[in-house]
């Protein structure tokens, strides 16, 4: 098969890639650093023995496991805002969906992680006087932390790639500028293979520190 | 103060619908030292484990100094009959410290750190002062040159004897061990029971739940044995190990006696 490939179309399109780079980043860190938190408060709920906080989470946790992110996201944009009774933003719409499977996912790794902790750990703590609360911040979340980096690392590289699918609903991210210059240029080929390299460029560093911070941690033991 | 540090009146305890401890009444005496035996699945842990509220009672009341712990109707974790709040159950376990058979330290903290973790959350100290205290509690078990370890990297022996530090540390007025040595090597026991036996010379209260009949035997001022979930018989440690008056305690020491040489 003959194709010449033709990087010259690259020397106009960068910036446009890198402008759609910054909203990527922006989509990833809004949506792991709050899906993150939202997925510790839903995992205490998820591990709680009330049934009231109980029941909720595990539906939650269920329902955005087991729909793909795709149909999530254009849920959000089309279906929410009905709902809701106002249009949302492409940005915010997508926003808000990766933020909540994120948060889905995340819950499910910190609850993994908190009943991993053996029993003895809590007692040893209520045993000096240590309080459920305080329990939780000192001695049960910091081994979860540890025990649980490479599911966190995880899922924020799959998040990372994730929030291409946000181009589908014409958030101006790198994937969509890819799009959007491939049918300009003519050039799909070239354009995705720079894009390619960009999300490796993007995501490879955090994988590699979390690998060296693993090893770090274990080595303690 | 009152002469007596803890009292017991009818204490039960159910798991499900295992009925652990019978109704068991227990004085502790300030500065007393009692030794809990009996055989495996007694209820003898569970006692001692109800005293600082490990396991939440079902039934009967405790007294710490003369204060009935807790609230009459309405009981929580483990459908008991009285209610605790988390605050007084929290402040209860500064002041009867507990050391545990799996030792339960820290792992992702140092020696020094797992001592000083109870002063800093739990008592507020500064970190100066908390460091201060925890070093000194670590040498006092002879542990001065480990403050910087992992207890991973510890003998069991060690570990147990940094939780001796950490429940030290707290300056509780009833130390609570609930099998101690049970987990360690044979030849790691006696530095466990060395430093136990130096506070008991002390003169702190304390309650040992042991199979180290022999330790008991020098330890203790008092020996209770429980069978099947209630005080079966009690006395001096030379009444009951020595001059069993019942049955079962009769049987139960036979049984050690028949492995002695």
């Amino acid at each position: 098969m003959e194709y010449t490939w033709d990087f010259k179309v690259m020397l106009d399109s960068f910036p446009l890639l890198l402008r759609g780079l910054v909203v990527t980043i922006e989509l990833w860190i809004l949506a792991f650093a709050i899906g993150f938190s939202l997925g510790f408060a839903v995992s205490l709920a998820r591990v709680s023995s009330r049934g009231w906080l109980n029941a909720p989470a595990i539906g939650y946790v269920e329902i955005f496991r087991n729909t793909p992110v795709l149909v999530q996201l254009i849920w959000f944009y089309y279906a929410f805002p009905i709902i809701l009774g106002q249009q949302l933003s492409p940005f915010t719409a997508a926003a808000l969906a990766l933020t909540l499977n994120t948060s889905a996912y995340c819950a499910e790794i910190f609850r993994g992680g908190i009943v991993s902790i053996a029993r003895g750990q809590w007692e040893g703590a209520k045993a000096i006087g240590m309080t459920r609360a305080m329990t939780m911040r000192r001695v049960i979340l910091p081994q979860v932390l540890k025990r649980m980096l490479p599911a966190f690392t995880n899922r924020g590289i799959e998040l990372a790639k994730v929030t291409s699918l946000a181009s589908l609903l014409a958030v101006n991210e790198i994937m969509y500028q890819g799009r959007l210059l491939s049918s300009t240029y003519y050039r799909p080929l070239e354009i995705l293979t720079v894009v390619a390299l960009v999300y490796f460029v993007l995501i490879y560093p955090g994988s590699y520190l979390s690998a060296r911070l693993e090893r770090r941690l274990a080595a303690r033991d | 103060m009152s002469d007596t540090v803890i009292r017991i009146r009818n204490l039960h305890k159910r798991f499900g619908d295992v009925h652990v401890v019978k109704g068991v009444d227990l004085e502790v005496k300030r500065g007393e030292r009692i030794a809990i035996i009996g055989a495996s699945g007694s209820g003898k842990s569970t006692i001692l484990r109800c005293l600082n509220f490990m396991e939440m009672p079902s039934d009967g009341i405790i007294e710490l100094d003369g204060k009935v712990l807790g609230a009459e109707g309405g009981g929580n974790a483990g459908g008991g009959q009285r209610s605790y709040s988390e605050a007084e159950l929290c402040e209860v376990r500064t002041r009867v410290g507990m050391v545990f058979q799996q030792f339960n330290l820290f792992p992702h903290m140092t020696v020094l750190e797992n001592v000083m973790e109870g002063l800093i959350t739990v008592k507020r100290m500064p970190k100066e002062a908390a460091r201060s205290r925890a070093t000194e509690q670590l040498a006092k078990v002879g542990l001065q040159d480990k403050l910087d370890a992992y207890p991973g990297k510890l003998s069991g022996g060690q570990q147990q004897r940094v939780a001796i530090a950490r429940a030290l540390a707290m300056d509780p007025e009833v130390l609570l061990f609930d099998e101690p040595t049970s987990s360690l090597d044979p030849e790691l026991v006696g530095e466990v029971l060395r430093v136990i036996h130096a506070l008991a010379e002390e003169g702190r209260t304390m309650l040992l739940v042991t199979h180290e009949l022999g330790f008991a035997y020098h330890f203790a001022d008092r020996v209770v044995f429980i069978a099947d979930g209630v005080v079966y018989e009690t006395g001096t440690a030379d009444d009951v190990l020595k001059h069993p008056k019942r049955e079962r305690t009769q049987a139960f020491l036979a049984r050690f006696t028949e492995r002695a040489f």
